[in-house]
């Protein structure tokens, strides 16, 4: 169980986490998910011990550990950018933590030999272990970079972004082969990520943080379903932003004088229809199974998004269309202005 | 977003080690470089500046300036002209022996100074490859200004182009093809697109062939017979003076010539700082 | 006659590739002209006279004892003077690229200074430090160390000629190894020093040995630093360069290129050391 108690930390006069309260039950796989800046790689690395929080605490089943130094922690950690030893081969950088244990606990050459072969077939690269990582693609380092991490035995798997820099197959690839290892051997993994795609797909548990804060936590469903801020509304899945008065209520009763609909959310209705709005279609492509439509509400500069079911006539961009809300708009547990929460019943 | 470099995080030493490893790093530069110029002025100044100005507009230590200025006046823009021109070559095209091309520049760095003018004398001295020509037609060039020229644009040949090669092959072919595109012809492409891109860096190494063709000792040395009034550059002055055991008056001069060095080196800081603030290509 | 058919007619291979920029011509032969004339024609000479030489005279007054002396000093000075600059030429980098103190701009401009100062100049100055009654020398005497007029100040000398090689050899390659890799192998549990050790200090070998072999060769060659210092006894403090000036003034042409025969050709040899070295790390390191 790993425990994150009021973290706080800040770079010169940049705060980069303020006050962060998080829980990790042994087992699960979490998801750090944030825009840039949004201080989830720092708080990553202090799990980790590279950074120093300046107040709070980071507990390991109950034990402050926060004074110990990142050699001592017993965390794997993979880099954003592999960060291999170039000098050493593949088998050489994945037997590293082997190599630099005490002389007490260290084993026999021949076993350090087996373990990092054992690491490698782990992460189907057995077999390259004589190699140099300038020799090997982009995704095979990252598996080196993650076998590596592996052999420290670790309780806690932290991974920083580790599939930015590759193409979108091998990340497919990589993603799948990191929940298998994850439920394989039992491990408890964190990773970082700024796509959302990935975090919906990978984690138990998705944090959503934004400017030091954290924003949600909650399962994939619920931060997409149910999100409990606007940011998270925003940064998780697509939402149209629209003005409370468009559909003709009365403002007064939505949140903060604002409706965010998902494209999905929203229906396209005959003329006349009361309390429609209008929309200039101006453009339209095909997303997977839908067609998507983008207009300009009338009489404003605001684009809308909707997506339309491929089995009924799409409009066509230089169309008049009238909308019209198809579920419940969004009413946030969370708001940023200290307007009372109510929630709108428009049908 | 990791920490910035200086900032101690996890993995740096501690503060004791650090102190100590600046401590050293500091008293060994100390010792070997701040001592020695700090000595040059120090010993230059010791009888005061009355002597120091005596010393330094000496009629011959006039004659050694003027040497000096005439053949780095000489030298540099030569160089420059050709280090620019090699550098066009080598960084914007391929073609094969493009190494060996840069390889041979290098050369006269991994030559001694001494046998750079040991070449010249082989050349042009009295029994050299030209002597009887030269003295057939009552040329001089070993033991006279010519000798010296040649020798120090031998020495300085390759700074211009050191500086720029690496540079413009970071810089590309992009702005170029891109004035190209746009009609202007191949003299109008270097002039406002190449030239300006590449001005800092050109700078610098016309400032390093400078202070070396001023301050080069080894080969101007064996090719100039160190007639008094003559053939002495400053820094042959320098040695001549020492020799003689005027101390003062050897260090002044010396103290000349340390000051173009601070100035080069002053300059050089100032262009790398501009570097950083137009990030218009890294300089290592 | 007959006119061509009208088929694809490719391109006549050309030696080069092919490019939009202009000046190529005249660059070239601008560069090969004045490259011909300045350096290799000069330097062709050396050959023409050992050439002209015949074996047996060239190993006579190229082997000299006097000349092997000669050497020895030079190379044995210019080793220790550049091990020196290898240890503390990589401290100096590593301060520089690693911590934050007072004064660090100016110390990092100063490095450069052997680059930029005279040779005669630096040749004086030491002297007049290490002299018995020097800034530094009257520390030394008491303690029974002579510098001036010995090997050791011709080690001097060639430490402060060779400081620059290393430190601007390592620390691009320190600068640019960034920190991730030290994170990476204390995540791993190494300690500080073996992440030193087997991590930080492999990854700069190449730039360490290059600037290493950069400083020696620098150190072979010089002459201006040290004459003064050295005091110049043959036998003793007579360094190869210095030999080769004593034989001009002796007008003994053969003897004088012969020795800097051999010089040159030790310094290509070492010098395509290192570019092979580099060469090989480059292949394996990417």
């Amino acid at each position: 169980m790993i425990e994150l108690r009021n973290i706080t930390k800040r770079f010169g006069t940049y705060p980069a986490l303020h006050g962060v309260d998080l829980a990790i039950h042994p087992g699960e796989f979490i998801a750090l998910l944030g825009p840039s800046g949004s201080g989830k790689t720092t708080l990553l690395r202090i799990i980790a011990g590279l950074e120093v929080q300046d107040s709070g605490q980071v507990l390991f089943a109950g034990e402050d550990v926060s004074a110990r130094k990142v050699a001592e922690r017993g965390v794997g950690f993979v880099f954003q950018n592999y960060a291999l030893f170039r000098h050493m081969r593949v088998a050489e950088n994945v037997a590293f933590a082997f190599t630099v244990r005490r002389a007490k606990t260290r084993l026999p050459k021949a076993a350090i030999a087996a373990r990092a072969e054992e690491l490698l077939r782990l992460v189907q690269l057995d077999g390259l272990g004589k190699r140099y990582p300038a020799q090997l693609s982009g995704g095979q380092r990252q598996r080196v970079a993650l076998a590596r991490a592996l052999a420290v035995e670790p309780k806690l798997l932290l991974l920083d972004e580790p599939f930015g820099a590759l193409d979108a197959k091998v990340r497919k690839d990589l993603r799948r082969a990191l929940r298998e290892l994850h439920q394989k051997m039992g491990l408890t993994s964190v990773f970082v990520t700024h796509d959302q795609e990935e975090a919906l797909e990978l984690a138990d548990r998705v944090v959503v943080m934004n400017a030091g804060q954290i924003e949600q936590i909650g399962t994939p469903d619920e931060v997409y379903a149910a999100p409990a801020t606007p940011f998270v509304a925003h940064f998780v899945g697509e939402t149209n932003l629209l003005p409370a008065a468009l559909f003709g209520g009365d403002g007064a009763a939505t949140e903060g004088g604002e409706l965010h609909l998902r494209p999905h959310e929203i229906a396209i209705v005959g003329p006349g229809t009361v309390g429609a709005a209008e929309v200039l279609v101006a453009n339209r492509f095909r997303k997977g199974a839908m067609w998507r439509v983008e207009g300009r509400l009338a009489g404003s500069d605001s684009f809308v998004e909707i997506d339309c079911p491929a089995d009924a006539p799409v409009p066509a961009p230089g169309d008049t269309i009238r909308i019209l809300p198809s579920a419940r708009p969004k009413a946030f547990s969370k708001v940023p202005s200290d307007s009372s929460p109510q929630v709108s019943d428009l049908k | 977003m990791s920490a910035p470099v200086s900032a101690p995080t996890a993995t740096t030493e501690g503060p004791l080690a650090r102190f100590v490893l600046i401590s050293l790093a500091l008293i060994f530069l100390l010792l070997f470089l701040f001592l020695p110029l700090l000595a040059v002025f120090a010993q230059a100044l010791r009888a005061g500046w009355g002597s120091y100005a005596a010393a330094v507009s000496s009629p011959d230590a006039l004659s050694a300036i003027k040497l000096t200025l005439l053949v780095a006046a000489i030298a540099v823009p030569l160089n420059t002209v050709f280090g620019v021109a090699a550098s066009w070559v080598i960084a914007k095209f391929h073609f094969p022996g493009k190494a060996a091309l840069t390889t041979l520049i290098d050369l006269p760095f991994s030559v001694s100074p001494v046998v750079s003018g040991l070449i010249f004398v082989l050349l042009f001295g009295a029994e050299g490859v030209f002597g009887p020509w030269l003295r057939a037609h009552d040329l001089k060039i070993i033991f006279a200004v010519p000798g010296i020229v040649l020798a120090t644009v031998f020495i300085t040949f390759p700074f211009v182009a050191r500086e720029l090669i690496p540079l413009m092959e970071e810089q590309g072919n992009q702005d170029e093809e891109a004035a190209l595109s746009l009609g202007a012809s191949g003299w109008q492409c270097f002039r406002h697109v190449t030239l300006p891109n590449i001005r800092w860096g050109l700078l610098y190494g016309v400032l390093l062939c400078n202070a070396r063709a001023m301050g080069e000792f080894g080969a101007v040395s064996v090719v100039s017979g160190h007639i008094r009034g003559e053939t002495n550059t400053m820094p042959l002055h320098v040695e001549i003076l020492y020799n003689e055991y005027d101390f003062v008056g050897a260090f002044a001069v010396a103290s000349l010539l340390a000051g173009l060095a601070l100035v080069t080196l002053v300059v050089k800081t100032l262009l790398e700082w501009r570097f950083d603030l137009h990030g218009t290509g890294a300089r290592s | 006659m007959t006119t061509p058919s009208p088929t694809l007619a490719l391109p006549r291979p050309r030696w080069r590739q092919p490019s939009v920029l202009p000046g190529f011509g005249l660059g070239l032969s601008l560069t090969l002209g004045w490259l011909t004339l300045i350096v290799l024609i000069p330097l062709s000479a050396i050959f023409l006279k050992t050439a002209g030489m015949g074996w047996a005279e060239f190993v006579r007054v190229g082997f000299s004892p006097r000349a092997l002396t000669a050497y020895r000093l030079s190379f044995g000075t210019a080793a220790m003077a550049a091990l020196v600059n290898a240890f503390f030429g990589l401290l100096v980098a590593w301060v520089l690229v690693r911590y934050a103190f007072v004064g660090k701009r100016v110390v990092a401009a100063l490095v450069d200074l052997p680059f930029a100062l005279p040779t005669a100049v630096a040749g004086i100055a030491l002297t007049s430090l290490y002299v018995p009654n020097g800034w530094v020398g009257r520390w030394l005497t008491p303690l029974g160390i002579k510098v001036a007029f010995t090997p050791l100040g011709i080690t001097v000398a060639l430490v402060f000629i060779g400081l620059p090689f290393v430190v601007r050899s390592v620390e691009p390659v320190l600068a640019d190894l960034g920190h991730e890799v030290e994170e990476a192998a204390a995540t791993l549990g190494a300690s500080r020093w073996e992440t030193f050790a087997r991590v930080i200090l492999p990854a700069i070998g190449p730039a360490l040995l290059t600037g290493f072999a950069l400083a020696f060769a620098r150190g072979v060659g010089e002459y201006g630093s040290v004459i003064f210092i050295s005091g110049n006894m043959p036998g003793r403090t007579e360094i190869a360069p210095l030999l080769i000036v004593t034989r001009l003034e002796e007008f003994d042409y053969a003897g004088a290129t012969a020795i800097a025969a051999v010089m040159m050709v030790t310094s290509f040899g070492v010098l395509l050391g290192i570019n092979l070295l580099q060469a090989a790390a480059r292949r394996r390191e990417g």
